[in-house]
């Protein structure tokens, strides 16, 4: 337990402590809301859709929450590179522990960076439907977080160097952010990306987010729920796996 | 308290380690000579659960380091050749979570922190990043901390490499101080062969994975008619540099691991 708390304890000081990663960070999302939220608002009003900054916030939150939890995850490279990760794996602690420790400590720092998220996106403008709802929106950003954390373990555990990392960004982390339904309603897709959109596990937790903040979904917050809690739980085992695999 | 039989290890076709056989005997210091890429660090990693043998057999205070990883890891503390800190976190938070991690409880943790951190003059700086410490202060708080949990064995990996000759000599009478008092064994490697002549009781002089010769230093002296240890050790491995050599061996070894990963 101890372990599990001071690995935890170490990624939140990182994050606190590096204050330009946390304002940097904060840049990619206010632009999404600034150029996508009000420059594509009046189309979507105009097809008949309502408003896009209701919309379109709880994608931006999802993306947030996504994009801070890969790269948690894959600071497992920074720490192989930099040699820390030498420490944790000769000290006396089960590689279980050292991954659940790890993934919570990531998973942490990104449900922070999306509260953030979530406080710019009422300044712009966004209201939750129903106070009660914000409970479940929470529950849906930490499977969110530690689903996509672990999966940045996972895929650090495997990569040695940064080179890899390019390949990941265009092929999987992007792809996940633009086909999940974050930027449009996924009802009435083509069926190459209705597909797509099916299998990408970032559709439900953005529409977990907006089942639960804005109160209309396509899923159904039980489907969403279920999806994220299952998949979490098999990324995690094989990020463990893969995590409990390293040599050095 | 260290035995090692017929070890071998394999980056695919490369044989870093070629069926190494030694014993270490508990309280001894033991020297681990070698020029660039002979195996040392390789040896090291094996011996402290970091990397598994391709055959052969390992025993750490009569257990296996590949099948009682948790065991082996309880008894070692270890300064690797190159740095293992956290550079964001402060030298004090550094050694905490060093103790925590080896379940060391919180007061003793707190006590022999600063015990140690005193002792190699870090104390001042205990509540600065290790971003803003140089390298040989780096360099003494790893060592500060590889002793944090009161260890049964202590690998050192070339634990001198940039220190000054003051850090040098509190290094090594700390460590024999620890080796006379607590009978820690040590398991070294170096490439000051004063040094390994002054602290080791016995020495392995090991090239091209291979080991060529081990006993006391004077016997290493007597096998070679060397005056000095150096002499004996450049007798041994003969005089080519092995830099080159070891960087283009380091890479393969690089590339051998990732396309084993992939697989």
């Amino acid at each position: 337990m101890t372990a599990i708390y001071i690995l935890w304890l170490r990624q939140l000081k990182r994050y606190t402590r590096s204050r330009s990663r946390i304002v940097a960070s904060l840049g990619q999302p206010m632009l999404f809301l600034l150029a996508l939220g009000f420059g594509f608002g009046p189309i979507f009003q105009r097809a008949g859709q309502g408003d896009y900054i209701q919309f379109l916030a709880p994608g931006v939150i999802g993306m947030t929450v996504l994009f801070t939890a890969i790269f948690s995850g894959i600071e497992l490279i920074w720490d192989r590179q930099f040699g820390f990760l030498k420490e944790t794996l000769v000290a006396p602690v089960p590689r279980i522990l050292i991954m659940i420790g790890r993934t919570l400590g990531g998973a942490t720092v990104a449900l922070l960076q999306g509260f953030i998220v979530v406080i710019i996106c009422f300044i712009a403008g966004f209201r939750v439907h129903h106070a009660s709802a914000i409970p479940i929106a929470f529950l849906v950003m930490a499977l969110i977080a530690i689903m996509f954390t672990a999966l940045g373990t996972a895929i650090a555990s495997v990569l040695s160097d940064f080179q890899g990392f390019q390949l990941v960004m265009n092929f999987l982390v992007m792809p996940i952010f633009f086909l999940s339904g974050a930027l449009f309603p996924l009802a009435g897709l083509p069926t190459v990306l209705n597909v797509l959109a099916t299998i990408d596990p970032l559709s439900y937790g953005v529409d977990g987010l907006r089942v639960s903040l804005s109160g209309a979904g396509h899923f159904g917050l039980a489907v969403d729920l279920a999806v994220l809690a299952i998949l979490s739980t098999i990324i995690l085992v094989i990020g463990t796996r893969l995590f409990s695999r390293i040599q050095l | 308290m260290i035995e090692v039989e017929n070890l071998v290890k394999s980056f695919g076709e490369i044989q870093a380690v070629r069926d190494i056989s030694f014993s270490v005997d508990q309280g001894e210091i033991f020297a681990f000579l070698g020029p660039n890429g002979a195996g040392k660090t390789t040896t090291i990693k094996m011996l402290t659960t970091l990397l598994r043998p391709t055959s052969g057999r390992i025993a750490i205070d009569g257990l296996d380091p590949m099948t009682h990883q948790n065991e082996v890891r309880k008894r070692f503390g270890i300064v690797f050749q190159d740095p293992s800190t956290d550079d964001e976190l402060t030298a004090w938070e550094n050694m905490d979570l060093h103790g925590a991690l080896y379940s060391v409880p919180r007061r003793i943790r707190a006590e022999r922190s600063e015990r140690l951190l005193k002792l190699f003059e870090l104390w001042d700086r205990r509540n600065d990043p290790l971003k803003q410490f140089s390298g040989g202060m780096k360099r003494r708080l790893e060592i500060a901390r590889g002793l944090l949990h009161t260890p049964k064995i202590i690998f050192l990996d070339e634990p001198t490499l940039g220190l000054d000759p003051q850090t040098r000599n509190q290094l090594w009478a700390h460590v024999k101080k620890l080796n006379d008092e607590e009978r820690v064994t040590v398991f070294l490697t170096t490439h000051y062969m004063e040094e390994a002549e002054r602290v080791a009781r016995r020495i392995a002089i090991i090239d091209h994975g291979r080991i060529v010769a081990q006993g006391a230093p004077a016997e290493l002296k007597a096998q070679t008619n060397a005056e000095t240890l150096e002499q004996a050790f450049l007798a041994l491995t003969g005089s080519t540099i092995r830099d080159e050599g070891a960087d283009q061996f380091a890479q393969m070894r690089a590339m051998a691991k990732i396309w084993r990963r992939n697989r």
